[in-house]
């Protein structure tokens, strides 16, 4: 490796300049082909219920009206390609949530599509529908089986333990909300070729789900992004049913389709974090450490498997977080309801798994009298020994203990909880409560197969380069990872690297962009496409100067021999002319990773990714109303190739978190309709939510496993640091209510966190 | 040397001039006086924006001027002066910004009124750029218009932009990527950069250029009340609009359609504040964001819950009046206007054509609201002013006389939220005891409504805990609110109460008893 001139610097997203001024392109952006459709979707408003008909008498009348495609249009499979193959394209003889396409109606513009769906009549039987986990539980309906993960014997554990608790609550599910909404646009080819333009985090798939749906071979379908809006998750297989309806839509007419949901529409129809309830008994002895636990989670998946099963099992997986459960029973229901389908988001399933070992932890602290902190440390991960988990994996870079010590040391985690206790006693309305949480979360995909990716290093004759991966853009900043990476392998200058559009005619077969593996995986693909056109320029230079390849260093944008410095472009023009091949593939997969999905043992993960958070907060017990007052995070981020990347990510999942737990609230009516369904009722937080002691420091080590520039995976880990704040809400309201027991669901709205200190549980009617 | 301000270009301008869609919508764009033709009275301005100008750096985030977006600047030509707006595009009627001179983010490079930025970049966009402030971009364009808009109307002017009115600026602009932190970094950082004033000597003959217009008939804009009233006789079917931050979403989300649309915003008459010695009088097209600072003016204690009232593009479009008749149960201003005992004037145009007279009547705002969203107001009348009184001396703890005003919002997210409830009051205390009292809550009735039982339960009563406790037990009951999704009928009734708690606590001047209006930071031990 040359010395990293790129590497581990704070450059700028490599499309900032353009999003400033806003010439960045997003889908709709495009220029609009002509004759090109606009579609609109028609939507169940019902939960659950046989459909009986659509009329499209109206909406095909109104001006600009010019099709509607619904389920006898599909050409190939009605049933989606994923792979657990439960999803009808668009609902055909029953619907099974509010907000389930049936079909959609193409315009000559937009709003009039929009219009024209209002307009479509749609005659549903309803059918009584399951809209809780506990009433799906009840009645045994689930998508995918139960999974019970067992380590020693949790029952005979908990029953020889000096204290135990029993604890109940729920944890809501949370919207996307990327500000890009959903969008596809599908454009007929030749020869029943096809070219979808797809906001997707994963264009191999909707290639895939095109080609099934259209029954084509994938060769016959080519899926490009250059970038999304936002994707949390969200566009990982939900983009892939627009690209589906519109590339239908497409094929029925021959027309292009482009289809953009309403914000509203992508609220009802696409699917959302999953909610979880849990019920758990912990045994502990005197010092808080656990002794047994016995936790059931039941997951609220929506009508279909979706992503729900790997979901589920990474919930599992990090349902110890940092700490050695030495004998447990994890109970795991894949509840089927009749609401949206539930999804990946940001931290896929992980948070779920680790909020409710961090509520126990508070709990048991606060039973015992102890600081939260002492129980949190109390019950560690070892280094030599209780250092595996429950899932049979052995930890081998655990920095817990340190790192935890450090934040605690500078935050001044003692002296301020002693400040807030004294603080607390003299204020009769406004309560502040603190915590210290930490986060271990396991990177790799947990289904082995996709921890692969390809890339492709183009030099050109000019010596300007271009990389192609099989990576998205939503934001993270992985194509400017990515180039930092190219540019320091091949030692040129960061602004001679571009990285291009995804595009499944470059490179096959990609795995999603997801698990927070983007840069781990395509960022090595590209660095291997690299060195291998570096190994072929230094043996041409070597063959000019008569030296060792090992001898030829290229830095600067120069290549440097014991005989002759050259310019980089110089040597390319001369090995073009001397028929060397410039261009290369790459190909990376992560070693050591092995598992079994019937078990649930094995190693999933290559590493951990650690991180912890000190979080004050006030809470107002005449109102419930609360604030997050600051936040001290130390994140393990290994070697960073972009720190100014990476602390946006931290930052921006910390908050996002925080939302996630504070004020987004998804609210589904008896009917089974979501009612919040815009930025109107669904509130992320917003600028005057954020505090303005917000600080981020970076763990100083690299990747103890051998990663791209021994950096870690940054996307998904801090999105748990801001259990601290649940957590520090929950502290507040013990402080105010001074009782051991603090039962409250999340997210912890106003109105929870007044229940709680008033003693009532969530809301009251 | 000043750029020229070029020749009118009219774009497929027609011979058919009597065609309501042959009447060109004029903006001042980079420069220019740009026509664009055939726009129907519902088409947004966003639609103009990006389809038919093909500024696509203007984003649609939820078509509901939630997100920001969409968010554009508007220029416009008051009384000589030039006013900046942010304000949001997609709910926008395009023809209200007839006449205005419009910037989206790719504008700031490009524009020749901007020299110092232009064929460079703004100090907007550079403080952005070297704050990592843009991750997936989508929001980027709308948050670099509301900083343009503090920009000029903050920074130029030779303002300092702290933490807390960036916060305040920026709270009508959601971002999903960033936490926001550098975002406000940005905001605090683009005075340092070198100065991008706008030419506002070549901005302003563009601006009368573009604001004279033709006659539109299905998109009237008055300059007067009395044509503003003649043409509501005329025309009772039209749509009358302000700021259009509701009715823009009849448009984007119902797909409504108007036969007419009767804007009021260029009504000079109702552009002003007036002030009186015993009250002030806004008219129908004066701001949320203008009339909430005359407010704030007389009752400095009402500042933070004008600022949680929507993000500032809506409230630099949205108008009082709009907000009063539109007659929603949960708007925040009755509840404070009412308690302030504010009284509305409609007005109408009696007799026939230009023969006619102006006719009046004046009520107390409470008595304006008959049922969910029906009000007073007659197909022939137009709400033109609302009559604010002035605050008396304001009532301190250790005082015995004085008037007490507080104003309480409660809801999900502090900023840019709709009320769960919102509760105002206003006490005139003579020593020591509760003359006169009024109370209006929203959020817990069909419509905004006072509440009169609570009213008397603290009239002629002492200002004491007894009387508060009583007053408290007494508004829960005065009404039923529903159970929805921003909170539960039990938790409105709960917080209702305790909010008059809070009001008695604030009065005795307990320390920390204020909910987070003030300034808590984190303990330093």
């Amino acid at each position: 490796m040359n010395a990293p001139t790129a590497c581990g610097q704070g450059l700028p997203h490599d499309s900032a300049h353009a999003q400033v001024q806003g010439l960045a392109t997003y889908i709709d952006d495009m220029p609009t082909l002509q004759g090109t459709l606009h579609a609109a979707p028609i939507v169940s408003r019902v939960a659950h219920g046989r459909l009986l008909g659509v009329d499209t008498q109206a909406a095909l009348a109104m001006p600009g009206v010019v099709d509607v495609v619904l389920a006898c249009d599909i050409p190939g499979d009605p049933v989606l390609a994923a792979f657990a193959h439960d999803e009808p394209i668009f609902a055909q003889d029953h619907v099974y949530f509010a907000g389930q396409v049936i079909g959609l109606v193409l315009a000559h513009d937009h709003p009039t599509a929009l219009a024209a769906a209002q307009a479509v009549q749609v005659r549903i039987d309803t059918l009584p529908a399951l809209l809780t986990p506990q009433a799906a539980h009840a009645a045994q309906s689930y998508v995918l089986p139960p999974v019970h993960v067992k380590r020693g014997n949790a029952e005979q554990a908990l029953a020889q333990a000096p204290h135990r608790l029993q604890g109940h609550f729920e944890v809501g599910g949370q919207e996307h909300f990327y500000l890009e909404g959903q969008i596809a646009y599908a454009i007929p080819q030749e020869q029943n070729q096809w070219l979808i333009h797809s906001g997707t985090q994963h264009p191999g798939e909707v290639q895939h789900w095109v080609a099934h749906a259209l029954g084509l071979h994938n060769h016959q379908v080519r899926v490009e992004c250059r970038r999304m809006g936002g994707g949390f998750g969200g566009k990982e297989t939900q983009a892939g049913h627009l690209a589906v309806w519109a590339a239908i839509a497409a094929h029925k007419t021959g027309k292009p389709v482009k289809l953009r949901l309403d914000r509203d529409d992508d609220f009802v129809i696409t699917g959302k974090r999953h909610p979880f309830e849990y019920d758990y008994t912990v045994g502990f002895d005197d010092t808080g450490l656990l002794q047994g636990l016995d936790l059931t989670m039941l997951v609220n998946c929506g009508f279909s498997a979706d992503l729900s099963g790997p979901v589920a099992d990474r919930a599992i997986f990090h349902a110890d977080n940092a700490y050695f459960l030495e004998d447990v029973a994890i109970h795991s229901y894949r509840c089927k309801t009749h609401t949206q389908s539930h999804t990946a988001f940001r931290g896929f399933g992980g948070p779920q798994g680790m909020i409710v070992i961090e509520t126990i932890m508070g709990d048991v602290a606060r039973h015992l009298g102890l600081d939260p902190l002492d129980v949190r440390l109390r019950n560690l991960y070892g280094t030599t020994s209780r250092h595996v988990t429950h899932y049979q994996m052995t930890i081998e870079d655990n920095i817990l203990q340190p790192l935890i010590t450090q934040l605690a040391q500078d935050a001044r985690y003692r002296e301020r909880r002693a400040a807030i206790a004294q603080w607390n006693a003299t204020s009769p309305v406004i309560k502040r409560g603190l915590a210290l949480t930490p986060v271990k979360f396991g990177i790799s995909f947990t289904a082995t197969l996709f921890n692969q990716a390809g890339a492709l290093v183009h030099v050109y004759t000019d010596g300007s380069v271009m990389v192609n991966h099989g990576g998205t853009e939503m934001g993270q900043g992985l194509h400017t990872k990515v180039a930092q990476v190219v540019a320091d392998e091949l030692g040129v200058p960061f602004d001679r690297v571009m990285v291009t559009a995804s595009d499944t005619a470059r490179v096959p077969n990609a795995s999603a962009t997801a698990a927070s593996s983007g840069t781990d995986l395509n960022g090595r693909a590209a660095q291997f496409a690299a060195r291998n056109i570096r190994s072929n320029l230094a043996a041409f230079v070597c063959g000019l100067d008569g030296c060792g390849a090992g001898e030829v260093e290229f830095r600067h944008g120069q290549v440097f021999t014991p005989k002759t410095t050259r310019s980089f472009n110089d040597v390319v023009g001369m090995a073009y002319a001397n028929r060397i091949q410039l261009w290369s593939d790459g190909f990376y997969r992560t070693p050591k990773i092995h598992y079994d999905k019937t078990t649930l043992t094995g190693r999933p993960f290559y590493y951990f990714a650690y991180g912890a958070a000190c979080t004050e907060v006030a809470i107002d017990t005449l109102t419930g109303e609360n604030r997050v007052l600051a936040v001290d995070i130390l994140h393990d981020v290994g070697h960073s190739i972009n720190p100014a990347l990476d602390i946006g990510q931290i930052e921006g999942g910390f908050v996002q978190g925080m939302g996630w737990l504070t004020t987004e609230e998804l609210v589904w009516n008896d009917q089974g309709k979501l009612t919040t369904h815009a930025p109107s009722t669904y509130k992320i937080p917003a600028t005057s939510d954020v505090p303005e002691h917000f600080k981020v420091a970076l763990w100083p080590e690299p990747n103890r496993e051998d990663n791209v520039f021994g950096s870690k995976a940054v996307g998904e880990p801090p999105f748990m640091l801001a259990i601290s704040v649940w957590e520090a809400m929950r502290d507040a309201v013990a402080q105010a209510t001074g009782h051991q027991q603090v039962q409250m669901n999340a997210p912890a709205t106003a109105e929870r966190v007044l229940m709680a200190v008033c003693g009532a549980s969530a809301r009251a009617d | 040397m000043l750029p020229q301000p070029k020749a009118t270009k009219l774009k497929t301008m027609k011979s058919n001039a009597d065609h309501p869609l042959e009447h060109p919508l004029r903006l001042v764009h980079r420069g220019q006086v740009v026509n664009v033709a055939h726009v129907p009275p519902t088409r947004t301005l966003l639609q103009v924006l990006r389809d038919d100008m093909g500024l696509h750096s203007v984003k649609e985030g939820c078509a509901e001027g939630d997100c920001g977006a969409c968010t554009v600047v508007l220029g416009e030509l008051r009384e000589g002066e030039v006013t900046y707006k942010a304000v949001n595009s997609c709910i926008r009627l395009a023809h209200s910004a007839h006449g205005q001179a419009v910037w989206t983010a790719q504008d700031l490079a490009l524009d020749p009124l901007m020299p110092a930025a232009c064929g460079k970049s703004h100090p907007v966009q550079d403080a952005l750029v070297h704050n990592h402030a843009s991750q997936c971009g989508f929001c980027t364009p709308g948050f670099a218009m509301s900083m343009l808009g503090m920009y000029l109307n903050r920074v130029l002017p030779g303002q300092t932009v702290d933490r807390a009115t960036a916060q305040a600026d920026l709270s009508g602009n959601l971002c999903r990527c960033t936490g926001y932190r550098p975002l406000l970094d940005a905001a605090q950082q683009m005075a340092a950069y070198p100065q991008a004033p706008v030419n506002e000597a070549a901005l302003k003959p563009l601006l009368k250029t573009a604001s004279q217009h033709p006659h539109n008939p299905a998109y009237l804009r008055p300059t007067s009340a009395q044509a503003a009233l003649q043409a509501r006789a005329k025309h009772p079917k039209a749509q009358v609009v302000a700021g259009c931050t509701d009715v823009g979403l009849w448009v984007t989300k119902q797909h409504r359609q108007f036969a007419g649309v009767l804007d009021l915003t260029q009504v000079r008459d109702w552009q002003q504040i007036e002030g009186y010695p015993h009250h002030i009088a806004i008219g129908a097209a004066v701001t949320l964001q203008e009339a909430f600072e005359a407010l704030a003016a007389d009752r400095p204690q009402i500042k933070r819950f004008t600022e949680r009232y929507a993000g500032l593009p809506i409230r630099n479009s949205g108008t009082l009046a709009g907000n009063i008749a539109n007659g929603s149960p949960i708007g925040d201003s009755m509840p404070l206007l009412m308690a302030l005992g504010a009284h509305i004037v409609l007005m109408n145009w009696a007799g026939r054509g230009s023969k006619g007279s102006v006719k009046w009547r004046e009520m107390p705002l409470e008595d304006f609201y008959i049922a969910y969203r029906k009000t007073q107001l007659q197909p022939n009348e137009l709400l033109a002013w609302v009559k604010v009184p002035r605050a008396l001396p304001a009532y301190h703890a250790g005082h015995h006389s004085g008037q007490w005003m507080r104003a309480y919002k409660i809801s999900k997210r502090h900023d840019d939220d709709i009320s769960a409830v919102c509760l105002a009051l206003q006490l005139d205390i003579d020593n020591g005891q509760v003359v006169k009292a009024r109370v209006g809550a929203g959020g817990v009735a069909a419509t905004p409504a006072r509440a009169r039982r609570t009213e008397a339960a603290l009239q002629g009563q002492p200002w004491n805990a007894d009387t508060v406790l009583a007053a408290m037990h007494t508004l829960r009951e005065e009404f039923s609110p529903l159970s929805d999704m921003r909170a539960s009928a039990a938790y409105r009734r709960l917080v209702l109460g305790n909010l008059l708690w809070r009001t008695w606590l604030e009065s005795q001047g307990e320390a920390h008893t204020q909910t987070f209006e003030m300034d808590l930071t984190e303990v330093q031990p």
